[in-house]
């Protein structure tokens, strides 16, 4: 772990050499999620991502037992999968889609990582143009066994620190992380929230002790006051559910780029 | 050295061979581990330091008999089949969990659990049911201990097992009703986890298989011990051979067998874990990560977890504990299913045979030695004990529809 600062260029894959341009530029990041699947023309939203001023775009690839994730996320996995989506076709859709200039980064639980195996199953993000990988149900301790293979076929794999991460494995979780620190804002499920929880700061703030890699921080910010309080402390924002309500209740790729451009806005007036 | 002292949980530890302590990592051959979000690391993390410190002292071990004994009733009896045997050409005797207070051997699991949750200082405890068992064995040990229990059930199992509910309502447990998915124990089982990840500071999850994140696996089945540790003496007064040929449990999850299990592990009896057709994860699963654990799931050709069916809500789950994949694949003991027809006739045999009525969960475990012994599987003469891991007074408005 020595090599972690004298290397950390050689270190850094083009999720994390994009989200870093950017930060050390003076930008706060914004990463929206979508459920892969969810319409016909789900990737309509990515572009609408893109066009909003999104810095990375999370990819869910729908899981039948979503464990970490609240009432909207798994809505929107119901129905993805009832509508026939599979990781297949999802990537088959991120494919075709031209480049936006911005990473994908794909998550899911790791029973769809190991289906076809952790080799064959990073070829196939690689395929289609994803260049990280986020898995909830793989904390730090048993990341061993996907980290190498995902470094060999070009995955960036984030890993997630929590609240209660206590301080010597927060700072290897810093280590290991690649891409980015996906921080975990509160102890709960993904889902909209009233408030941004006083659990963000402080979990941000350790982080920060111990590496410089970008901490995007996620779950619960879903209105641009709370992305604009998280960019205070945090390199940037994931903002999942209070996307995927809206696609739900029928918003499509033009109301997304609207809501996300106030988060845009929200996020660069800090 | 300091990745090493992060990382590391039981690394120092040797695995102690078959049915001991898990190896390094949680590990039961290539299953189990501990595949939980970074928010359930560190929860894991003391379940798992609060249970070895409970486990190696005499006190809490001392304490936990002393409750066995005076509110759950065991030892419980090992009664010998004679009717069924007589009819079957086979020697079946039968371990009583049914006999229980509660009346399944969940009640062995939960009260362990929930005094060492008072031991870690928890005023709560979760638990998921799929029956009901486990509901009602979690929401009587937190009565008994002074503690306050949220349940969560399958909107489905709740209207399968409506006394049940009722009762842990009686007993001062809040039932919250699951109704995503199939709305049976896989759904109730990861509402459970999602609801333990923002509690983690007051509450307990107790689980109540051989399943989830280490140290559970291995936790229950240590609870469910006694289980096999009383039959194994028993045995040895009753049987003529001192140790039956074959040792016989359902498995859903698998907690009723490994505690049996575990009592003969050093001998030369046949294990047989009987799961439902509709529910086999030991049969029909492959490898796969779902609740925290690495093991085998029914899964569909994309990757998802399919759903189970079996007429006994306490086996409807798509996986096995990791310890029955293990023991699978070291052929130390075999698993098979029984079909939900077979299950019913084995019911209502050993009721007009012996007089008693099995929780269909437990009938698996039963039809398939009337199975056996018809096909010549058990030869004549064979010495059997089945773990009837519980009653099936539960059962009895499904059976009136069915029978």
């Amino acid at each position: 772990m020595t090599n972690s600062l004298s290397n950390a260029a050689l270190d850094q894959g083009s999720v994390e050499r994009q989200l870093r341009a950017r930060r050390d530029g003076g930008r706060r990041l914004l990463m929206p999620y979508v459920t892969g699947g969810i319409t016909p023309d789900w990737t309509a939203y990515l572009r609408a991502f893109a066009a909003a001023g999104a810095d990375a775009i999370e990819v869910g690839l729908p899981f039948s037992d979503p464990t970490l994730d609240g009432a909207t996320i798994q809505e929107a996995t119901d129905a993805a999968l009832a509508r026939g989506a599979t990781t297949r076709q999802i990537l088959a859709d991120l494919a075709e889609l031209p480049d936006l200039g911005i990473p994908l980064v794909a998550s899911t639980y790791y029973n769809l990582v190991l289906h076809d195996g952790p080799e064959a199953f990073c070829a196939a993000l690689r395929r289609a143009g994803v260049a990280g990988l986020i898995v909830p149900d793989l904390p730090l301790h048993e990341a061993d066994e996907l980290t190498g293979v995902a470094a060999a076929a070009g995955i960036e794999l984030a890993l997630l620190a929590s609240p209660t991460t206590p301080e010597p494995r927060l700072a290897e979780i810093g280590r290991r992380s690649r891409g980015f620190v996906y921080a975990v804002s509160i102890m709960g499920t993904t889902g909209e929230r009233a408030d941004l929880a006083a659990s963000a700061t402080e979990l941000t703030r350790r982080i920060k002790l111990g590496t410089d890699r970008p901490v995007l921080l996620g779950f619960g910010i879903s209105t641009p006051e709370q992305a604009r309080e998280a960019g205070r402390h945090a390199d940037g924002v994931v903002v999942g559910a209070a996307v995927m309500r809206r696609v739900l209740d029928g918003a499509g790729p033009d109301d997304l780029r609207a809501f996300l451009a106030t988060l845009r806005r929200a996020l660069d007036q800090e | 050295m300091q990745t090493r002292d992060v990382l590391a949980w039981r690394a120092s530890v040797a695995g102690s061979g078959v049915m001991g302590e898990p190896a390094a990592r949680g590990r039961f051959g290539e299953y189990g581990g501990r595949y939980v979000p970074e928010s359930l690391a560190e929860a894991c993390r003391e379940v798992d330091e609060a249970f070895r410190g409970a486990w190696a002292d005499p006190g809490f071990r001392g304490a936990l008999t002393r409750l066995l004994a005076v509110h759950v009733g065991r030892p419980t009896p090992l009664t010998p089949a004679w009717r069924l045997s007589g009819e079957l050409g086979v020697q079946l005797y039968l371990k009583r969990e049914d006999l229980t207070h509660t009346g399944s051997h969940k009640i062995n699991n939960a009260l362990g659990q929930a005094l060492l949750a008072t031991r870690m200082g928890r005023r709560r405890l979760i638990a998921e049911t799929g029956a009901g068992m486990h509901g009602v064995a979690t929401a009587t040990a937190a009565a008994l201990l002074g503690l306050e229990a949220t349940v969560f059930m399958g909107e489905r199992d709740m209207e399968r097992q409506s006394l049940n509910v009722f009762r842990m309502r009686l007993l001062g447990a809040e039932v919250v009703p699951v109704t995503s998915g199939s709305r049976t124990l896989k759904d109730a089982t990861s509402e459970a986890m999602r609801h333990w990840v923002g509690t983690t500071d007051d509450s307990h999850y107790c689980v109540g298989s051989v399943v989830g994140p280490d140290p559970y696996p291995w936790m229950v089945r240590e609870f469910q011990r006694v289980i096999g540790e009383e039959a194994r003496v028993q045995c040895a007064a009753e049987l003529v051979t001192g140790v039956p040929d074959h040792v016989v449990a359902c498995v859903g999850g698998g907690s009723n067998a490994a505690g049996t299990f575990a009592g003969f592990v050093d001998t030369p009896a046949r294990f047989v874990g009987v799961e439902a057709a509709g529910g086999a994860g030991a049969s029909g699963g492959r490898l796969g990560v779902l609740h925290g654990f690495r093991s085998l799931f029914l899964q569909d050709d994309e990757g998802q977890i399919i759903e189970a069916d079996s007429i006994a809500a306490g086996l409807d789950y798509p996986g096995v504990g990791p310890e029955h994949a293990h023991l699978r694949d070291l052929g130390r003991a075999r698993y098979v299913t029984v079909t939900d027809d077979e299950v019913l006739g084995a019911t209502a045999r050993l009721a007009r045979t012996e007089g008693i009525l099995p929780a269909l969960e437990s009938a698996h475990a039963l039809a398939w030695v009337i199975r056996a012994a018809g096909s010549g599987e058990l030869p004549a003469g064979s010495t059997v004990l089945l773990t009837l891991s519980g009653r099936g007074d539960k059962d009895v408005s499904t059976l009136k529809e069915l029978l």
